[in-house]
């Protein structure tokens, strides 16, 4: 991290969580959304994690190849596409269990990713430009706080534009038909296996993306390591946002103000309990899904046929 | 407006594999006109109409259209002939609105949904329809009648000119029935619309409808003017024998002590909210105590808890002054049985066999468990043998997977599994004939009187208010998760029960 906060105090803190809160949101925010589309459509994609790794292996050795970042989030896209078009496939069978097929891509997408990324291991690929929104202030740890990656504000414009095409558009009312009661609307003409299709491949793509950020933003390299669950606390984070891309964005910016602060404490000079404020998103995802699961009543804004064929 | 199509299908046949649903059977829909299409369960009724709708392609047959003969290969293509269908099951998201839901059944719907244009057609179309629906309100919200009138009124925004309903009011209360059937039969006398009803309920087909048709076991039976024919007259088409009088074999004399009894029963719904506040009643031996109300008035819930699928969120059950809780043990101690609704989900593991439902009371029992773990299979399909036969199970195959039987018999099957033992002491039944052929009903009528006699204490849940006053010695109503009313059935004020019902209190 290059914060040095120093002399700013709890302000230090705040301005840390915050720059870290847009910076480490960029990961749980497109995979979330990703997910979100998926269960909306009555889909579950546990395999996430995989697409993730996939999307920040490819974007990465794109860009190492070309020299052109954008082409790396291009290609992670596709990647996304792709192994959506396999899950996708694959649980459309009818003896296939989408929790299943969604741990074996978890899996397949990981170590595909390890395998196509090990001659990338050492190199630096370049990264993606910065957007400075630190420029009102002259304090420079407040400045390269605030230096995000553009994928941010990708992410943000996208989870609005879900939230538009679930209210206004025939094919995000047709995805809310087939993830609700896909009887109902097979018998209205929707082609449900397509909606669905379609649905989980977009999906993935979006959580392609946020891979891709993994590897194109500082320090920007690529190891095996760099995903650390974040692809399957996303898909957690969707039921704390009760399947609401607008919800989405705001969860993960939480999550992702969670994260850093761990990293913020420390370069303030608390070093005692690094490792439990590095827990604390997991801590605080375990804790949402006690508070907001209750064993008599059923989540408010689920599908109703949820991982149901 | 276009008037209604002439529809006419002439000697249609359709067969699956080896079985012929419908056998050659005609039908004529001139414009405007209320035809009813009559049979009891499994006669093909259903398989005719999803012929007419495109569904099924007929293995012989044509369908004319104003003389001409047409192709509807898909339901979508009956549809731009004007022809649409209101199911058995409901065709509406739960989750969405009834805007949203009207907006998506749209044929022509463009990529983007311009809303202010969309809620201006929509609350233009809602103004000349006579029901009155909040288009904001959610689905999931809705009563069962509510939804059967947003189905109908989303045919009548699709234009549907020739009108094809599946058992419409299976699932409504008869003032609702009336309501909306009254509604399509000014549509059909105004010349706007074609109306062909599906049903199994004679007042029905007398009220309402022109015409009739009547099938059975996939064959015409007859049929004529509605004028001309009486309820008996259909009945003898239906059964092919002239319907027996109703006899109620209940047996006169005072019901012994206090059974089961209902102590302050409170239970939390699926939304949260308190379902049923504190009901209490008592059961004594040798009566029927029954549960009139709208569904959707805590009944399901109260069910459950009695029955062990939901926990009391306060309150408690006893039988014979112990108390009552759904262990195995305590079932068996205290004879407790229960005929819940929809037998194939709450009742019976869809994927088992039927000898094996049959046996889940007993099946840890002597003498199909020998030498205290080993079930033994021959004895439980022999005994499944004798019970298909006792309560007349079609296929009488114990080897079938229930979820193949049709609803009439999986009710039978549950039947035969609660009754089997002959030593009930607490029935528990809710809507047991719910979507049953008048010959099930009877059935199980009969053997809930004749528990009844034999000195069971028996709850009966029930959304038929005619069944309850033909079976029970005295009856609540139940209204907002409470019981509002208690009347015996001789002294059953139908005006007071109906507004109780409605919660007028």
């Amino acid at each position: 991290m290059q914060l040095q906060p120093e002399g700013l105090g709890v302000w230090g803190i705040a301005v840390a969580v915050a720059g870290g809160a847009l910076r480490g949101s960029i990961p749980y925010l497109f995979v979330s959304l990703g997910e979100c589309l998926t269960e909306t459509s009555g889909k579950i994609n546990l395999g996430m994690e995989g697409v993730l790794l996939m999307g920040a292996m490819s974007a990465f050795a794109v860009s190492d190849l070309t020299g052109s970042p954008w082409l790396g989030v291009v290609a992670a896209a596709l990647v996304g596409l792709l192994l959506g078009a396999v899950h996708a496939w694959l649980t459309n069978q009818p003896a296939v269990n989408d929790v299943a097929a969604g741990i074996a891509m978890i899996l397949f997408g990981s170590g595909l990713a390890f395998f196509f990324g090990k001659r990338f291991v050492a190199p630096m690929a370049p990264q993606l430009p910065l957007i400075g929104l630190g420029f009102w202030s002259r304090i420079p740890a407040v400045e390269s706080a605030l230096r995000i990656s553009p994928l941010f504000f990708i992410g943000v414009a996208a989870s609005f534009l879900l939230h538009w095409i679930f209210t206004r558009t025939r094919w995000g009312l047709q995805v809310r038909a087939a993830g609700d009661d896909p009887q109902a609307a097979r018998a209205l003409g929707i082609n449900v296996s397509g909606v669905r299709f379609l649905a989980i491949t977009v999906g993935a793509a979006l959580a392609a993306v946020g891979g891709a950020h993994l590897t194109l933003y500082f320090p920007g390299i690529w190891s095996e390591g760099i995903s650390g669950g974040q692809g399957l606390m996303a898909v957690a984070l969707v039921i704390f946002a009760r399947w609401s891309p607008r919800r989405c964005l705001a969860a993960a910016l939480l999550f992702g103000g969670a994260q850093s602060l761990g990293l913020s404490l420390q370069s303030l000079g608390v070093k005692g309990y690094y490792h439990i404020f590095n827990a604390s998103p997991y801590v605080f995802t375990l804790g949402v899904m006690i508070a907001t699961c209750s064993p008599s009543r059923r989540l408010a804004g689920m599908p109703g046929a949820l991982g149901r064929k | 407006m276009t008037p209604p199509p002439h529809l006419r299908a002439v000697g249609i046949t359709k067969r699956f594999g080896l079985f012929t649903a419908v056998d050659d059977v005609s039908l004529d829909l001139p414009p405007g006109s209320f035809h009813a299409l009559l049979g009891e369960n499994g006669a093909g009724k259903s398989t005719l109409v999803k012929c007419l709708m495109g569904f099924h392609a007929a293995d012989s047959g044509e369908i004319r259209l104003n003389g001409a003969s047409a192709a509807l290969s898909s339901p979508r293509a009956a549809r731009l002939h004007g022809i649409g269908m209101v199911f058995q099951h409901f065709t509406l998201i739960p989750s969405m609105t009834v805007a949203e839901n009207l907006v998506l059944a749209r044929p022509d719907l463009p990529a983007t949904i311009d809303w202010p244009s969309e809620r201006t057609r929509l609350s233009q179309f809602l103004s000349g329809a006579p029901f009155h629906v909040d288009l904001d309100s959610r689905i999931a919200e809705l009563s069962a009648g509510q939804k059967q009138k947003v189905e109908i009124l989303k045919e009548l925004y699709l234009q549907t000119r020739v009108l094809i309903l599946d058992e419409p009011t299976s699932v409504l209360t008869a003032a609702e029935a009336d309501e909306i059937l009254g509604f399509l039969r000014r549509l059909v006398d105004r010349g706007e619309l074609s109306v062909l009803l599906i049903t199994h309920k004679f007042r029905e087909v007398q009220t309402f409808a022109d015409s009739v048709t009547v099938l059975r076991r996939g064959r015409f039976a007859g049929g004529g003017s509605t004028r001309t024919l009486d309820a008996a007259g259909m009945a003898e088409m239906m059964m092919g024998e002239a319907r027996a009088e109703r006899r109620i074999g209940k047996t006169a004399g005072e019901p012994g002590a206090p059974r089961l009894c209902l102590d302050n029963l409170c239970a939390v719904g699926d939304n949260g909210l308190e379902a049923a506040h504190g009901v209490s009643l008592t059961v004594r031996a040798g009566e029927i105590v029954g549960i009139a109300g709208v569904s959707g008035n805590g009944q399901r819930e109260l069910l459950e808890v009695i029955a062990g699928q939901r926990a009391a969120s306060s309150g408690r059950i006893t039988v014979d002054h112990q108390t009552h809780l759904p262990s195995r043990e305590m079932i068996r101690r205290h004879r407790f049985f229960v005929l819940p609704e929809e037998p194939l989900r709450n009742a019976s593991v869809a994927g088992m066999t039927v000898a094996e439902n049959i046996a889940l009371r007993l099946f840890d029992q002597p003498p199909f468990q020998r030498s205290g773990f080993l079930t033994d299979p021959a004895s439980i399909r022999e005994f499944a043998v004798r019970m298909i036969r006792r309560f007349s199970i079609r296929p009488e195959d114990p080897d079938a997977k229930i979820e193949s039987l049709s609803g009439g018999n999986v009710q039978r099957a549950v039947l035969a599994r609660e009754l089997s033992g002959g030593d009930v002491g607490v029935l528990v039944a809710a809507n047991p004939c719910f979507g049953l052929d008048f010959k099930a009903v009877d059935f199980i009528h009969d053997r809930i009187v004749e528990t009844r006699n034999k000195g069971a204490a028996i709850l009966l849940i029930s959304e038929d208010l005619d069944e309850l006053l033909d079976l029970a010695d005295r009856v609540f109503v139940m209204s907002g998760g409470r019981l509002v009313h208690e009347t015996t059935p001789a002294a059953a004020d139908l005006a007071e029960i109906g507004a109780r019902m409605a919660g007028h209190h």
